[in-house]
């Protein structure tokens, strides 16, 4: 055993500090330290992306990545991208085309997609196909995803142009 | 009383049976709000984990604990050794087979359990496992079921008397230290004979490669033992937590009313997570002698490695047919490789599964099964991933046989197919392996299939493709992959259908409370499957109470009724037919109800969507709402309070889902890169519950029998090393690997079932494998191939191509 570090992280909104061995892998440190248990665990070496989290503005598979190196970082978890009575449009979306099965690989497919709309607010399918390769699923054959994130698109366009 | 709405509406408000009901699961799943397993946390919890073996066959000459319990953090350290005074250190498996928990003087594979530490955290334990020093005697191993049965080399010395004899297996008589077991199914001699003197003959070695189930979610526990009140609760992804309660029991000693067996939410199952595994067996002795409560979790490596593989068949076949293709006879022998210990998971009577289905969906008057089991030095599972038990072999090998016999007569492989077909007519339809096929009628499912992709325009387009590429003009060929598959699934008739001795029922149990909503509670535990949505769906219909009104629950032993879990399709068409049965019991009771309230006699009222009515007079009616606080609340002369029910439904026979599948594909055949332009499958389930669900399914199945047949493989060196240990080298198809799929379906209800459904999560898995294979070597047809082994990686396709000259 190390020493242990002095991290800051803001998760979902909310400051937190804690100490921490060297080798503390953040997923570790959001489900068990933190209990935000949506992300997670599904493979420990970043092909599933169950445990996809948003890290200053990047998506990030928080099992290969130490605590340590999000020391300073604003972290968004699915904890912090909708709530009961304000769900975001991706949550609703993935209800409604039935976009999940059993659930696991949904926080993280979720949180990944909110960056990919960000980044690019009209996906074609192949670019949606493309820009979601880094979560797995096993139960859906993404089809349904596709057609969750697709809508979710739609829905937030049109928002977005009524507003203006 | 004025009627304010139409029937129509009646019917839409239930959302009953044949509606695309939104699922009640989902909210929580899309909030990150879902319980697995790993998100139980409990006051002083702490954690198990393994040391396991590096090598696949050792002897253990020694484990030194001393320096890992000197680890901070360290509290424990289970051996053998100190299980075996509790008689624990072996543990029955599900195929009649014992198992070490840990390893007991010797390893049998690689990763195999040999010590469990116990710690207060990951890390700790990690620690703890990096300091165990064992020391072992590498022994030779065997990865080859052949080899084995050859070698001198002997695997398992528990299973060989002092004198050298070899007593009988669970199955029967065993010809070789290494042999498990040999099952036939069917009539050797008349098959033989019909073989003999058949005009053609198509014979085909094939393997069905090993591989794993790997749901998202790893196998996992939390055991524990409270003290003061001498009850275990133990969490866990059990696809059958009533076996498990039952196992446990019989295993500990501890009595079955103190054992609470809870699944929470499950990561997708896929057969993995329904046998019983070290790790349940070492949380719950951890926690029993630390007083704390112990979660276990594999990593991924651990799950690919050592919990239930499944497949590992090398097949052999020969089918007999007249020169105009109508097949007369059909033998299949299968060497199939079980691992270290036999922990396959299928009913007793059935040592290789349902394997005896493999006269497929054809009128095969003659046929004749055996399959011999054989341990190795690998893992042990044999699970049925994504299907009924060994169905899924079965397909493919008949789905195979077809396309090398239509080779051999030079036909066309759907015309082979057609003309083959059990008719409409003859259903029910006994099988010459044994089997009574409930319905079916495969001739208009393949017409509408075939008529829907154009099948002859393919055909054309095929042929001119092959020109082309002759000439040169394209370095891509095209393949048509056909599969017509029958499942068998919904184990199963108690008189046939058992493990371990627990015969394969299943239960429902309602409670209506007095303002008209439900709880239903089963013996079956969803992995994904959406059974919270549609058992509500079936009660909706069944006892005219909206399904938002009915809570479903599975997975707690304590307040669920006993049943056999959820696998091998076998929720619907056994839970769900209990949960209609327990229904019609609350539609009984409430229809005396209705008609004391009414004022007329029990049979002057009939049932109508949401309520019962006075015959001949509609108007004159009490709704199951109604009628509810009635039972509750109104003293009636001859009935007691309350409505409930409980039904345990013992399924008369297996359902026999089937489907047509067409896959169409372009193979580069220079760098072996398969492209699927097009998949449709037609997919016949019965009576259909939930269309968007079974939709669903179909995607997923068939993007596992994408996995399967194109890459995913659980592979070996010869040392025994498992070579695709994570998901770097286990192939799991992305978002951009996988194509759209069209799907389609027709009904044909199964005749035995409440409500004519027959199960349908398994079949696009069970019809998706052969039909993608069968797409990669028909590509390849014009230029000689008649068979090739899966999985169809671009690596084995670029080498297929290369073996038939194709690269120049």
């Amino acid at each position: 055993m190390s020493k242990k570090m002095h991290i800051k992280l803001n998760v979902n909104g909310k400051d937190e500090e804690f100490l921490a061995e060297p080798r503390e892998l953040l997923i570790y440190t959001l489900r068990e330290r933190l209990n935000i248990t949506g992300p997670h665990i599904g493979c420990e070496t970043s092909h599933c992306g169950a445990c996809t989290v948003t890290i200053d503005g990047k998506s990030v598979k928080s099992c290969t990545m130490f605590a340590a190196q999000a020391d300073g970082a604003e972290i968004t978890t699915i904890e912090g991208i909708g709530n009961p009575d304000d769900l975001h449009p991706l949550q609703t979306a993935f209800k409604e085309h039935h976009g999940l099965q059993c659930g696991y690989c949904t926080p993280g497919m979720i949180t990944r997609a909110t960056k990919l709309l960000e980044e690019n607010p009209t996906p074609t399918e192949e670019e949606i196909r493309f820009g979601m390769a880094g979560n797995i699923c096993r139960c859906t054959g993404y089809q349904n995803i596709i057609k969750s994130i697709q809508a979710a698109a739609a829905e937030m366009n049109a928002a977005k142009e009524a507003a203006e | 009383m004025k009627d304010e709405i139409t029937r129509e509406e009646r019917v839409d408000n239930l959302k009953g049976m044949g509606c695309s009901r939104k699922r009640v699961e989902d909210a929580r799943f899309t909030q990150g709000k879902g319980n697995y397993v790993d998100d139980i946390k409990l006051d002083g919890m702490l954690f198990g984990d393994f040391v396991r073996s590096p090598y696949a066959h050792a002897r253990i000459k020694s484990i030194d604990t001393a320096a890992a319990l000197e680890v901070p953090g360290v509290l424990a350290v289970l051996t053998a050794a100190d299980l075996e005074p509790l008689g624990l250190h072996w543990m029955p498996t599900l195929a009649g087979d014992k198992q070490m928990v840990l390893a007991d003087g010797k390893v049998l594979f690689q990763g195999q359990e040999v010590a469990y530490v116990v710690a207060e955290d990951r890390y700790a334990a990690a620690d703890g496992i990096e300091a165990v020093e064992v020391e072992y005697d590498e022994l030779p191993v065997i990865v080859n079921p052949f080899e084995s049965l050859k070698s001198d080399v002997v695997l398992r010395e528990d299973l060989v008397a002092e004198d050298g004899s070899i007593p009988d297996g669970a199955h029967g008589p065993r010809k070789h230290p290494n042999h498990i077991f040999t099952w036939e199914a069917g009539d050797k001699d008349p098959t033989e004979e019909v073989i003999a003197n058949a005009e053609v003959v198509a014979t085909e070695s094939m393997y069905y490669h090993r591989t794993h189930p790997c749901p998202l979610e790893t196998c996992g526990c939390v055991a524990s033992m409270d003290k003061v009140n001498g009850k275990l609760t133990l969490w866990g992804t059990f696809q059958a937590p009533h076996a498990i309660r039952t196992v446990v029991s019989l295993i500990s000693g501890i009595e079955e009313h103190n054992i609470r067996v809870i699944s929470p939410d499950i990561g997708g199952g896929f057969g993995n997570k329904v046998g019983a595994y070290p790790g349940y067996v070492c949380s719950v002795v951890a926690s029993i002698v630390t007083g704390k409560p112990v979660k276990w979790i594999e990593d991924r490596m651990d799950n690919l490695m050592t919990t239930a593989f499944a497949r590992d068949y090398h097949m052999t076949g020969k089918i007999a047919a007249t020169p105009e293709g109508k097949i007369t006879g059909l033998q299949c022998h299968v060497t199939a490789d079980h691992g270290g210990f036999d922990a396959c998971a299928d009913p007793t009577k059935f040592p290789a599964g349902f394997m005896n289905i493999c006269t497929g969906s054809y009128d095969i008057p003659t046929a004749h099964l055996s399959v011999d089991g054989v341990y190795t030095n690998k893992a042990p599972g044999g699970v049925s991933y994504r299907c009924s038990f060994r169905v899924t072999e079965a397909v493919y090998f008949i789905e195979r046989m077809i396309e090398v016999l239509a080779i051999k007569l030079d036909m066309d492989a759907a015309e082979l197919r057609r003309i083959n077909f059990i008719k409409k007519e003859q259903f029910p339809y006994t099988a010459a392996l044994g089997w009574e096929y409930d319905s079916g009628d495969y001739h208009t499912a393949w017409d509408k299939a075939l008529k829907t992709v154009d099948y002859e325009g393919l055909r054309a387009e095929q042929a001119q493709r092959v020109e082309d590429f002759k000439a040169g003009k394209t370095r891509k060929l095209m393949g048509i992959g056909l599969s017509f598959f029958t499942e068998i699934v919904g184990a199963g008739p108690v008189k046939n259908c058992d493990i371990l001795g627990l015969g394969m029922f299943d239960s429902c149990e309602i409670r209506i409370h007095p303002t008209g909503s439900a709880i239903a509670r089963l013996g079956t535990i969803s992995q994904g499957q959406g059974h919270a949505t549609t058992f509500a769906q079936i009660l909706a219909s069944e006892i005219g109470l909206p399904a938002d009104s009915i809570t479903i629950e599975e997975g707690d032993t304590d307040t669920a009724p006993y049943g056999l879990g959820t696998y091998g399709s076998r929720s619907t068409p056994v839970a769900g037919a209990a949960t209609a049965m327990a229904g019609r019991k609350i539609r009984a009771k409430a229809q005396m109800i209705a008609a004391y309230l009414l004022e007329v006699h029990d049979n002057d009222v009939e049932f109508d969507v949401d309520r019962f009515v006075v015959k001949g007079a509609p108007e004159k009616f009490k709704t199951m709402k109604e009628i509810a606080f009635a039972a509750y609340n109104q003293a009636i002369p001859g009935i007691e309070p309350g409505l409930e029910a409980v039904s345990y439904y013992d399924p008369p026979n297996m359902t026999y889902p089937f489907g047509a599948y067409v896959c169409v594909m372009d193979i580069d055949v220079d760098t072996g890169v398969p492209e699927i332009r097009r998949f449709y499958a037609l997919d016949d389930c019965g009576t259909r519950i939930n269309p968007m669900i079974i939709e669903g399914q179909v995607h997923g199945g068939l993007t596992e029998a994408l996995a399967v047949a194109l890459g995913q493989e659980i592979a070996y060196d010869d040392m025994g090393n498992v070579k695709t240990g994570t998901l770097m080298d286990f192939f799991l198809p992305t978002a951009w690997e996988v194509p759209n799929y069209e799907t389609d379906f027709t009904v044909t209800p199964s005749p035995h079932h409440p409500i004519g459904a027959k199960g349908v999560g398994e079949s696009p898995h069970v019809g998706g494998v052969p039909c993608f294979s069968n797409a990669v070597q028909d590509a390849f047809r014009p230029f000689g191939n008649t068979h090739t082994n899966m999985p169809h990686d671009h690596w084995r396709i670029w080498r297929t191509a290369n073996e038939l000259g194709l690269h120049g």
